[in-house]
């Protein structure tokens, strides 16, 4: 018996063609969409897009589409996966216009850059990079990510729906911030120009305040 | 020597022969040890062609050791240990117990085994391969995790109910080969019906949450999922009549064919279960299930003349297609197989059932990543894109197009499987 009529074309052997089911939400390379909650995943470290791939795999953390798409996919590929988006460097999104007041600003800035010894808050960029394009290999740089996608994040750390290794540094921090603080440091970090170089600082290179479970040292 | 010492020098001699065969492994002078290991191997592939990992193995949990939450429309019931475990797994049962576990879905006590253990297919399983299994899960890690006690709403919570469920559904019996049939039908069918318990999704489970063995593989939704599991044996379904024994092999160990893909629960079963399978058993199934397909090739119906509104949506549905399908499946929908399935005389695409269709679209999807396909590409969602009109459009239009025989979706459809559970 002759089988139905088949197409002698092949899908391109990339991984660009692999991971066509991202880029509707995450954009083809990674850049990000229109949509506030999707995130850029371009140029981030591949050992942060690795660890968050196997949280959602195995549903620690939780979004379900993500959790379904990725439910049956081996750590070896997902490094792949990882690998691929840490690598591209397509252009950041225009900064955002900030719609909140000056004061409001500049409690980010300082949040940001200084932190709030008070508080025992430690400034973003003291892990995160002085010019917030995270370190290898697991903490994410900040920007091209808008301020709803930021303060969501910040929030599902301080309620503790967004967890990481032990110990979790981030639930440390963020459970020190208030709701206005979140606010703030969304705010001003999504204003923020693209970097020069938007490529993560070496490992171990920034002198980090607290240990983190995941970010070996 | 005392006699307690003689009668223990036997058997530290023969501990000391499996220390050397752990230690330094296969030795061909150490028989008996090897035919241990022999059974152990068995065992482990016997297990995972029952698929024992997907539901005894909790989410980042500790294998084996039970604790999933398996969602039933009687309520939620939580998976065992079955590591061997002295307090909390089954390290106390003796094979007789775990057999009569297996065939007859009795715990060691007595006490019913609810049927979300595939105990009806189990049963067909041979005492030989019952105890392979049974040595394996002896020679697997402890774990002490006491159990979840099962959340059941009244009356479900009532065990006894169980008697009036095994008296409907369950019949009792080690698979029986049938001699007119060759030895791959036979081993395939064994397979199939016993550890690979693929009628607990391919068969309707009505409402008492049992399923019949005159709609064996007949095909049905599955219950909280919202996933169809669709006929084995109508072609109009995935009934395998008109695949090839290499199509069918393919899907069932690398997810992917040249005739169409694996995904949601099938997927997790390609994943954790066949996959694992050796070439003679995967033929052997495919055997198998190319045989259960009844009759010859489903009928074209005439397609009936569309009315004004099925003929707006179809161009709708031909519009987008042309700019978010076309590029992978093809204007026609040929696909580029095996990695952009074909859509065009697809069955899972055309059967009566669209959900598997309408979710695909909405949620996209990846098939597993196994040995024979690592790295597989996944459709992208179209939930956050397309609207429920858009969604009805496009389903329709691949269901309709290119000669395929399915009938038009509505928005409705569309819509109420945007509430599905995703996993």
């Amino acid at each position: 018996m002759t089988g139905p009529a088949q197409s002698a074309e092949r899908a391109p052997d990339t991984m660009a063609a692999r991971v066509l089911a991202c880029a509707s939400c995450h954009g083809t390379e990674g850049q990000g969409t229109s949509d506030d909650y999707f995130p850029r995943l371009a140029g981030k470290p591949a050992g942060y897009l690795y660890n968050q791939l196997i949280a959602f795999r195995d549903a620690r953390r939780k979004y379900p589409p993500m959790n379904y798409l990725l439910e049956f996919l081996p750590d070896a590929y997902l490094k792949q996966m990882a690998e691929h988006f840490a690598s591209l460097r397509p252009p950041f999104p225009q900064p955002a216009v900030p719609s909140v007041s000056n004061d409001i600003l500049a409690r980010g800035e300082a949040l940001v850059t200084r932190g709030d010894p008070q508080h025992d808050i430690p400034a973003c960029q003291g892990c995160h990079g002085p010019s917030f394009t995270g370190m290898e290999p697991a903490i994410p740089g900040l920007l091209g990510l808008r301020a709803s996608y930021i303060s969501a994040q910040l929030g599902a750390w301080r309620y503790g729906t967004r967890t990481a290794a032990a110990p979790d540094c981030m639930q440390l921090v963020a459970g020190r911030l208030t709701e206005d603080d979140v606010k703030a440091i969304a705010a001003w970090l999504s204003s923020r120009p693209a970097p020069a170089d938007p490529t993560p600082a070496a490992r171990g290179t920034l002198p980090m305040p607290l240990p983190c479970g995941s970010e070996p040292n | 020597m005392s006699r307690s010492m003689q009668r223990l020098l036997p058997v530290l001699a023969s501990a000391a022969v499996l220390l050397a065969v752990l230690s330094s492994g296969a030795d061909a002078q150490q028989r008996p040890a090897q035919a241990d290991a022999a059974t152990l191997a068995r065992g482990e592939y016997l297990a995972r062609a029952g698929d024992c990992i997907a539901c005894h193995t909790a989410k980042e949990g500790k294998t084996f050791a039970g604790g999933l939450p398996m969602k039933t429309p009687f309520g939620t019931i939580y998976t065992s240990n079955i590591t061997p475990d002295i307090e909390t797994g089954i390290g106390k049962w003796t094979a007789d117990q775990f057999y009569g576990m297996m065939h007859t879905g009795r715990f060691p006590d007595g006490g019913l085994v609810y049927p979300a253990m595939p105990f009806a297919s189990y049963t067909k399983v041979t005492r030989e391969d019952s105890d392979a299994i049974y040595q394996y899960l002896r020679a697997i890690p402890a774990v002490r995790q006491p159990n979840k006690p099962h959340d059941l709403r009244f009356p479900y919570s009532n065990r006894s109910l169980i008697i009036g469920w095994r008296t409907l559904f369950f019949k009792e019996g080690e698979y029986k080969p049938d001699t007119t049939k060759s030895a791959d039908w036979n081993r395939g069918a064994y397979l199939v019906e016993g550890l690979g318990h693929c009628g607990m999704c391919h068969t309707a489970i009505n409402a008492l949450g049992g399923s019949s063995d005159s709609q064996a593989f007949e095909g049905g939704l599955i219950p909280m999922q919202n996933w169809y599991a669709p006929s084995l044996t109508s072609n109009k379904e995935a009934g395998l009549g008109e695949w090839t024994i290499k199509e069918i092999s393919d899907l069932l160990r690398h997810g992917v064919s040249d005739r169409g893909a694996v995904y949601g629960p099938m997927a997790e079963v390609v994943y954790n279960s066949l996959q694992y399978l050796n070439d003679d058993d995967t033929r052997a199934m495919a055997v198998y299930l190319k045989s259960l397909a009844q009759g010859t090739s489903p009928e074209k119906p005439a397609p009936a003349l569309p009315s004004a509104e099925s003929s707006l949506l179809l161009s709708l549905g031909k519009t987008i297609y042309d700019k978010q399908c076309a590029s992978c499946h093809g204007a026609s929908g040929l696909g580029m197989p095996p990695h952009y399935p074909p859509l065009a005389n697809n069955q899972s695409i055309e059967m009566v059932s669209a959900v598997n269709a309408i979710r695909m679209v909405l949620n996209g999807g990846y098939p597993p990543g196994t040995a024979g396909n690592p790295m597989p590409y996944g459709m992208p969602p179209f939930a956050q894109a397309l609207s429920d009109d858009e969604v009805a459009a496009v389903v329709t239009y691949i269901r309709t197009a290119w000669g395929n025989r399915g009938t038009p979706v509505s928005a409705r459809q569309a819509n109420e499987l945007r509430a599905a559970t995703l996993n």
